[in-house]
């Protein structure tokens, strides 16, 4: 199957949404609104003619405050039938003052996407609703901010120890 | 003077205790060899039997408390930070870390932007030898450990602190 009859499918199943299919490059992807994310996986996996039972990856990409949104990719593959799907939601960077943008989990269906969202969450700040593990996986728990973000500002100190190669003296 | 003919039986050296314990302790560094990164491959390297530490008395031990030498080989981050600080509070005195390769001696490639890396394990431990390399020659570790040794050569570990300080203030007391 290729991405036009998947997109169909989809489609077809969730037209009332919102589901857009972009084409310009040469990935095609398909745009899916981010509430339907855990509906739509739910839906990619469980139908017989598509069975994607290989969540390959979910990429978090963070496109600067001057845009304002963040996305989050999902690179899903059916091993039975062969073909590939790349689907991704975008959705604004910061919701409200001090809270964290929010994506439905789909942890659930594959268990790749556990540690793929810890990932994204320590990263890039993405708060993976009814995930239940979520916390740090690479940086430390007490580490503060998210890193990947264009944002970014590195913290001064970590338990006593200049951060920034510039600062501060060594141990004596 | 008439040759000898070695036969091993016999002989006395003489030396002073100072030279005696330095040389025990010099020849036979056991490292708690801490291998957190690329450099522990060269590390292993140095082990294995191409070049071989064991020649020098230099073992690996799995424990701090068995050991005598720290080698910090490999990139610190600030997960791992607190965790090698009480690794080296666990080994018993005298005790020596040797920092292996650039990412324990600066930061390494990761000084400028790496947020998650501790800027030279001295930030965190006392270090004795730094070894450049990235990662450094077996050869370039066995001339640490060379260096380390030079130092040991060089200490005097039997005047303890209390005497020092002794002489030193009957040396400036108006007699």
């Amino acid at each position: 199957m290729n991405f036009q009859e998947i997109t169909e499918l989809v489609v077809a199943q969730f037209g009332h949404h919102d589901i857009n299919a972009d084409i310009k490059n040469p990935q095609p992807v398909l745009i899916v609104p981010v509430e339907q994310i855990a509906s739509v996986c739910q839906f990619l996996h469980e139908d017989d003619r598509l069975y994607f039972d290989f969540l390959a990856c979910i990429t978090a990409i963070d496109n600067g405050p001057g845009l304002a949104t963040m996305e989050v990719i999902y690179n899903l593959t059916s091993i039975p039938y062969g073909h590939n799907l790349t689907m991704k939601a975008v959705f604004p960077r910061n919701p409200s003052e001090g809270m964290l943008p929010v994506v439905p989990t789909v942890s659930h269906i594959w268990r790749t996407a556990d540690w793929h969202e810890r990932e994204a969450f320590d990263l890039m700040g993405i708060h993976f609703s009814e995930h239940r593990d979520l916390r740090r996986i690479l940086l430390p728990e007490d580490w503060e901010g998210h890193p990947l973000r264009k944002d970014y500002k590195v913290q001064d100190r970590y338990h006593g120890i200049y951060v920034r190669y510039e600062d501060g003296p060594k141990l004596d | 003077m008439s040759e000898r003919i070695k036969t091993g039986d016999g002989g006395i050296i003489l030396t002073n205790a100072e030279d005696l314990m330095n040389w025990a302790r010099l020849s036979s560094l056991w490292p708690m060899g801490f291998g957190i990164a690329c450099c522990a491959i060269e590390m292993m390297a140095s082990y294995a039997s191409h070049y071989d530490l064991e020649r020098f008395g230099i073992f690996p031990r799995p424990s701090p408390r068995h050991s005598d030498v720290m080698i910090v080989a490999g990139t610190v981050t600030f997960k791992m930070a607190d965790r090698i600080r009480r690794l080296y509070e666990q080994m018993p005195e005298p005790r020596y870390v040797i920092s292996m390769g650039s990412c324990s001696n600066c930061g390494g490639p990761y000084w400028e932007h790496g947020y998650h890396v501790v800027k030279g394990v001295d930030r965190i431990i006392p270090v004795d030898v730094y070894v450049p390399g990235c990662p450094p020659r077996p050869e370039a570790l066995i001339g640490g450990f060379m260096k380390l040794q030079e130092k040991i050569r060089g200490e005097h570990p039997l005047a303890p602190e209390l005497f020092l300080e002794m002489e030193a203030n009957l040396a400036t007391e108006p007699s």
